[in-house]
């Protein structure tokens, strides 16, 4: 009882601190976990899960089940760190879900050709499909909604054309060593998981650290502003959707290195909404401009340790366990958005 | 039907570049093309079809696509509602599937057993409900609306399935036959209450204070505070409306398959009702709102499948068709939109 007060008086103060915090963005950043803890909502929210699936469900806690959780949320998780460099600029990337499953298809389909192939072509497929769509979003000032909608639809149907409308999927043949990356683990921990938290570390790095992220969140915060200060607007806009589409290349390897491929045609289907949720329980306006891309770690982890307890925590049937994550949800947001606008100045 | 909107719109001054690109050069004919894109869109499709698809142009395939489209206008009304708020509803096709379950489990003897017209009026009550708690949460918690609807549309389609245990019921009662039999003029009436229901989603806008108060919070919801207007009241009743839309449609395509699927009836509809809206010439940022384009949208959206699947095209293809089709017809209208 004694830890959850405790941390319901975390996530007031979060609320407060985390407005304090998106006004002095630069400030704010890189101070340790505690403030952390106390800056954002998801992260207060995550722990307050986590202590109530160990005191509640007993084989919740276990290091096996912990690792499941990690590996099982590592490519969501790299998918979602590229929508927050989306959602940070101002723009949303519906296409995510498709592009991942082009990636997966097309590393399985190029691994006859070997490892470099099985990486190296996803990697320039969703790249271009990205900046494609960046160049059509930001030469053509066309809403990114639009655009990418049409290439959730569009894309995918390019991975229905490649395997022949679904009804022949490419396996990895033989062992290729690039399977390593989806099979292999670093001390106890799946490669996948490293590899997400090598994107989230370059994320961070990139977002808060060099001149490309302060111009994506000049540009989500006031695109016209941004465009009169002279930023080149159109360039990182672009680049933006490249990132997504990398990230999403990255997950689809990643997915065909771990399950050698063979994966159905509709895999990543409804990605881009989960991506999209992550990243804004994390903390990350839609609106753009202010976000945090280790509140979007932080918002997928949420998401799979739910789904996880719920799974573990009750004998319950699928359509039940849709529900209830339904339900979980809600309630996670609501609070969010009752505790940042009790911490808002008033008339706002 | 006179449902041209009239409604103020911010006007973005037209970039030359683009008119060159387009091969206008401005003016009143210009204007006119690119506002309409739409519906030159859909005029050049059905041309394509009267020449190349052959029994096109008969009674039969009339009927069958008024019936198809009927069901995506209406969840288009109610999403192109949303969306002049400047939100968005992603839970319509979630509500579809309660509705239908809802149906279900009042009409089925292992429910409740219920007479049908009784077992529909509850159902499509507990559309609206939903639409309202979406609206409750977006404007007294403060939800952003993708997400508050996103969680519906998550829990929404397995409350469904709990209400019928997972299951695809089927139902015969005598109505259901009714309204898919029965026509006037030649068309079904689902269609004729499509239209009935644009119309009056149209009145509403243009000409109650209700629809000015949405199109003002849309524009500027700082301002709509400000002026003291009823945000929040407004607010559910808008996502009231887009839930009661979809509670029709539902129980629309629940009588015309004869059964409640909650795993099926309504999936990605969401998208395919924003689509229509966006391409029937509405802002996404919200202000405005077309409900003659919104129509004429859904036309073109379920057109140019069945054109492309007369056509013999293969899926894979049809969707990435369909994809540039939705680009070019926004791509059209373009100059017109302001910068959002």
């Amino acid at each position: 009882m004694s830890d959850t007060r405790t941390l319901d008086i975390d996530l007031e103060t979060s609320a407060v601190a985390a407005d304090a915090g998106g006004r002095q963005a630069a400030a704010a950043r890189g101070r340790a976990l505690t403030s952390l803890l106390l800056r954002n909502g998801a992260v207060a929210a995550l722990v307050i899960v986590i202590v109530l699936g160990l005191i509640l469900v007993p084989t919740f806690g276990s290091a096996d089940n912990f690792r499941n959780v990690a590996l099982a949320a590592s490519f969501l998780a790299i998918i979602s760190a590229g929508m927050t460099f989306v959602i940070i600029s101002g723009g949303i990337d519906l296409s995510v879900g498709s592009t991942y499953a082009l990636a997966v298809i097309l590393s399985a389909q190029y691994s006859i050709d070997g490892s470099a192939a099985a990486i190296l072509v996803p990697l320039g497929a969703c790249a271009f499909v990205g900046l494609v769509q960046g160049l059509v979003i930001s030469y053509f000032k066309m809403p990114a909604f639009i655009v990418t909608l049409a290439g959730l639809g569009g894309i995918r149907g390019l991975v229905f054309f490649i395997t022949d409308e679904g009804n022949s999927v490419p396996k990895v043949p033989g062992h290729k060593s690039f399977e390593t990356l989806g099979t292999g683990a670093l001390g106890t921990v799946g490669t996948p998981v490293w590899i997400a938290l090598i994107v989230f570390a370059l994320g961070w790095f990139l977002l808060n650290r060099t001149a490309f992220g302060q111009n994506i969140q000049a540009i989500g915060g006031n695109t016209p502003a941004a465009e009169l200060m002279g930023l080149p607007v159109k360039r990182a806009t672009t680049l933006v959707y490249v990132i997504s589409g990398l990230c999403a290349a990255v997950a689809g390897i990643l997915t065909t290195a771990q399950s050698g491929g063979g994966q159905e045609a509709r895999i990543g289907d409804s990605y881009e909404l989960q991506a999209i949720a992550a990243v804004v329980i994390g903390g990350t306006l839609l609106a753009g401009g202010v976000g945090s891309i280790l509140g979007s770690l932080a918002g997928i982890t949420l998401l799979f340790v739910i789904q996880n307890l719920i799974v573990q925590g009750a004998n319950l049937n699928s359509y039940v366990q849709q529900a209830v994550s339904g339900a979980f949800l809600l309630v996670v947001v609501v609070v969010q958005a009752i505790l940042s606008r009790r911490a808002a100045p008033p008339g706002v | 039907m006179t449902t041209t909107q009239s409604v103020p719109v911010t006007e973005a001054p037209d970039d030359p570049r683009w008119q060159a690109l387009l091969g206008v050069r401005g003016g009143r004919w210009g204007d006119w093309v690119r506002q309409r894109g739409v519906y030159v869109a859909l005029i050049l499709l059905v041309l394509f079809n009267v020449a190349a698809t052959p029994n096109f142009a008969t009674v039969e395939t009339m009927q069958l696509l008024a019936v198809q489209t009927s069901v995506v206008i209406m969840v288009s009304l109610g999403m192109a509602l949303v969306i002049g708020t400047g939100g968005v509803d992603l839970s319509v096709g979630a509500i579809m599937a309660i509705t239908a379950a809802v149906t279900a489990k009042a009409y089925t003897p292992d429910g409740y057993g219920v007479p049908i017209g009784i077992a529909i009026v509850l159902a499509i009550v507990v559309a609206t409900l939903v639409g309202a708690f979406n609206g409750t949460v977006v404007a007294a918690a403060g939800v952003q609306p993708i997400v508050a609807t996103l969680a519906m549309l998550v829990g929404g389609r397995g409350l469904a399935l709990m209400i019928t245990g997972g299951a695809l019921v089927e139902m015969f009662p005598p109505f259901f036959g009714t309204v898919r039999e029965s026509k006037h003029l030649g068309l079904p009436d689902i269609f004729w209450l499509a239209v009935a229901l644009a119309a009056v989603a149209s009145v509403l806008l243009r000409r109650t204070a209700f629809g000015y108060r949405l199109l003002a919070i849309g524009g500027n919801l700082q301002a709509s505070r400000l002026a003291g207007l009823p945000v929040p009241r407004t607010l559910i009743t808008v996502y009231a409306l887009s839930g009661l839309l979809s509670g029709i449609a539902g129980v629309i395509s629940t009588a015309r398959i004869r059964a409640a699927d909650p795993s099926y009836v309504g999936l990605g509809i969401e998208l395919t009702a924003i689509t229509a809206v966006v391409i029937g010439g509405t802002l996404l940022s919200g202000g405005q709102v077309r409900i003659l384009g919104t129509v004429a949208g859904a036309v073109l959206i379920q057109l140019l499948e069945n054109t492309l699947v007369s056509q013999g095209a293969r899926d894979s293809i049809a969707r990435i068709i369909e994809a540039m089709i939705i680009i070019a017809a926004v791509l059209l209208q373009r100059p017109w939109r302001s910068a959002s």
